[in-house]
């Protein structure tokens, strides 16, 4: 039987394909093969001073959170912290080049990038704390909750930032993402559906060496990571992570086509994790000492520094007031960490469902009862 | 009846036949007419209008935004979708086929079913997730699931199935309006299967969670849901000729459990059989059976007894009616809870 034949043959007419044309040049879609950089070159002196200084405060104020956040998981006051140590700029440009309106998709490595847009320290850390989930209203801030699971948040981001065009609205969503969770299913479909709906986000993926232990090597055979926009058919950009000003630059410009109705863009900040994985992890199974001093060389804040007081824009008293800042705020968090939460056990029920299910109030009574006992021998045991 | 006939009919207000399928399709339309925040998105939703058309005429009445045809990733629709109602919209998500929903299961366990709870309530999200389900259509591997024991045991989800023309619009239209997260599983079989309605004067659903008593009798219950209810009513309208009198409960959704409606009827029947389509081992029968026996156990006069699917991966379509609970094995479970008799 020929095609001609076939049932339904009359309707089935190949017809040859239309010249092939891409949709657009790729190589504007193209990363430079070089990280873009601005401190330490001419680029440097067109940045607005007072960016600068703004940056190297968030800066000094991030990595002393961090320090404090480690120090609190010694301590016990916290279940775990994954430090950004050494990732800073990326934190702060990422939450400084949103507007209000805007919003912010974190990981759960994010949090220097929450509390830079300014959610409070302690709130911020509810979820590594170990007393509930999300310690703060993410409407309120425009924050998606610290995402555990990984690049699961970018079809959100996505997802939300095409809700918000539907509706007329001027907003960007930005979200944050590791080397290792690029290779995630969830990492593409983000991609794939931010292109074919032009949806004004900008997928951040901080490249700190390693998925735990993995490193990029194992990760991935492409290029940079930010060559991987072009099959999506957005713009790929490859930026120094540990330059601010720079990170700042591309993502500002992301953001900017972003809010013009341009679409996506993908920018991949080239970083360091100087610390363990988590306070849990020990890094000196898959890395040596020389990597890390390597990359100290090349750290953020002293990258800016260097900048500042090359310029005359920053002396040793302009960094003892900002390191001033920074330790009040570590000393405001120690405090508020070091008291007790007051949990309240009945909140497991409270928001499973808008309404409680049958079941649920019949647990809810179980568990109150319970309580009530434990009550009532404590208070004989007492007397 | 063509499809433009039957569309034609219901919209003359008259009851007239319509099937499950243009229930759903108007529920969709008249959820989408009364709040401009439902959004309807998935594969083939807009120009095709699914493939089972339930999406038919949509994109044309509201236009591509409003129901979009999206790539083909089953993660990315529903993860979308969450980022949809974060900022306020109400989005129904259409998932094609039973298994092709398992990409998306880290998005709707991770996230839709948690996102209240992660936000103390801040976030919640009213999102529905329309499945096509189940078997008895003929179709190759991977399009007859029955995946209800899944969403069932994630705190978070609410899990609907409606068995009539009348619940399908209903209680697809509270699903949509419901704050909290819904799987809402469409038994493909039932499709086709009409019934006089109209859609201009819907007779009224109780909101989802409460259980019906489609056929009262008095010497035991059979208790079902979705596709297992016209084989139940067909049973027990056999089982008269062997001197049963069957009480058939349609669940119409797993979770929330309508415990009252259903332990009411074991207490006055004092018998009771399960009967449902997935498989029974780790299946919805030994959970629905437990809780029976937890709040009847002094008025069995017999087991409770569970009807379901084999434990076996779906078998291919010549081979489905084998696997599948048919009105004899109910007969034959009936036949069994003459426990005293036997013991």
């Amino acid at each position: 039987m020929t095609v001609q034949e076939l049932p339904g043959a009359a309707a089935y007419r190949p017809t040859p394909p239309p010249a092939w044309k891409p949709l657009t040049d790729p190589a504007p879609l193209l990363p430079d093969p070089e990280p873009f950089r601005v401190l330490g070159t001419d680029a440097a002196a067109g940045v607005d001073p007072e960016l600068l200084l703004r940056l190297y405060a968030e800066l000094v104020r991030g990595r002393r959170y961090n320090a404090q956040a480690t120090a609190l998981t010694k301590q016990g006051r916290l279940a775990v912290y994954p430090s950004s140590t050494g990732q800073e700029a990326c934190e702060i440009a990422a939450a400084l080049v949103l507007e209000d309106r805007d919003w912010l998709f974190p990981s759960y490595r994010d949090t220097l990038a929450a509390v830079a847009r300014g959610l409070d320290p302690v709130e911020a850390l509810t979820l590594l704390r170990g007393d509930r989930h999300t310690g703060y209203d993410p409407r309120e801030h425009r924050i998606a909750p610290l995402c555990t699971p990984l690049a699961t948040q970018l079809p959100h981001a996505v997802g939300l930032a095409h809700a918000a065009r539907l509706k007329g609205d001027d907003v960007v969503a930005l979200a944050m993402v590791g080397d290792g969770g690029t290779s995630e299913g969830d990492f593409h479909e983000a991609l794939n559906f931010a292109a074919v709906w032009r949806a004004p986000v900008v997928f951040l993926v901080q490249n700190n060496g390693f998925a735990i232990s993995v490193p990029l090597a194992k990760q991935t055979a492409a290029p940079s990571l930010a060559h991987k926009a072009v099959g999506y058919g957005m713009p790929g950009r490859l930026v120094d992570g540990n330059d601010a000003a720079a990170v700042h630059q591309v993502l500002s410009e992301a953001v900017a086509r972003a809010r013009r109705g341009e679409g996506p863009t993908l920018v991949e900040a080239v970083t360091y994790r100087m610390e363990a994985h988590t306070n849990a992890d020990d890094a000196t199974r898959y890395r040596g000492d020389g990597d890390v001093e390597a990359w100290r060389a090349h750290d953020p804040i002293r990258l800016l520094e260097r900048e500042l007081t090359g310029r005359g824009l920053l002396d040793e008293d302009g960094i003892g007031t900002v390191r001033e800042a920074a330790e009040r705020m570590a000393e405001g968090l120690r405090e508020q960490m070091n008291a007790d939460p007051v949990l309240d056990p009945m909140d497991l029920f409270a928001h499973v469902y808008e309404e409680q299910t049958g079941q649920l109030r019949e647990q809810a009574a179980r568990l109150r009862g319970e309580l009530e006992a434990e009550q009532e021998s404590g208070a004989e045991e007492g007397r | 009846m063509s499809t433009a006939a039957a569309t034609a009919g219901v919209r003359t207000g008259r009851a007239r036949p319509a099937t499950m399928a243009q229930a759903l399709g108007r529920a969709l339309r008249d959820s989408m007419a009364a709040d401009p925040t439902v959004h309807v998105l998935g594969e083939d939703v807009g120009t095709l209008g699914g493939v089972f058309r339930v999406t038919d005429g949509l994109a044309k009445e509201f236009g591509d935004d409003r129901c979009t045809d999206t790539p083909l990733a089953e993660a990315g629709i529903l993860g979308a979708a969450v980022g949809m109602a974060m900022y306020g919209l109400r989005p129904v998500v259409e998932m094609q086929f039973d298994a092709f929903a398992y990409p998306a299961f880290e998005q709707l366990i991770s996230h839709v079913a948690k996102m209240r709870n992660r936000t103390a309530g801040a976030m919640p999200l009213p999102i529905t997730v329309r499945v096509p389900y189940g078997g008895g259509i003929g179709g190759v591997e991977h399009h007859s699931d029955s995946s209800e024991a899944y969403y069932m045991a994630t705190p978070g989800l609410h899990v609907v199935m409606p068995a009539t023309v009348e619940d399908a619009y209903g209680l697809l239209r509270e699903s949509i309006a419901s704050d909290d997260p819904v799987v809402f599983l469409e038994p493909k079989r039932l499709y086709w299967s009409k019934a006089d309605w109209s859609p201009d004067a819907p007779a009224p659903v109780e909101p989802i969670g409460r259980a019906v008593v489609r056929r009262p009798g008095r010497s035991a219950t059979l208790i079902t849901y979705g596709p297992s209810l016209p084989v139940c009513l067909e049973a027990a309208e056999a089982a008269t000729a062997e001197g049963w009198d069957l009480e058939v409960v349609d669940l119409r959704s797993l979770v929330p459990f309508d415990d009252e409606t259903v332990a009411a009827s074991v207490r006055r029947t004092g018998r009771a059989v399960v009967v449902h389509e997935s498989s029974g081992f780790g299946g919805p029968g030994g959970e629905i059976a437990a809780r029976v026996t937890e709040r009847c156990f002094h008025h069995l006069e017999a087991p409770v007894l569970r009807v379901a699917g084999f434990d076996i991966p779906y078998p291919p379509p010549m081979q489905e009616r084998h696997h599948l609970p048919g009105v004899d094995r109910v007969l034959d479970a009936v036949a069994r809870l003459q426990w005293e008799a036997e013991s």
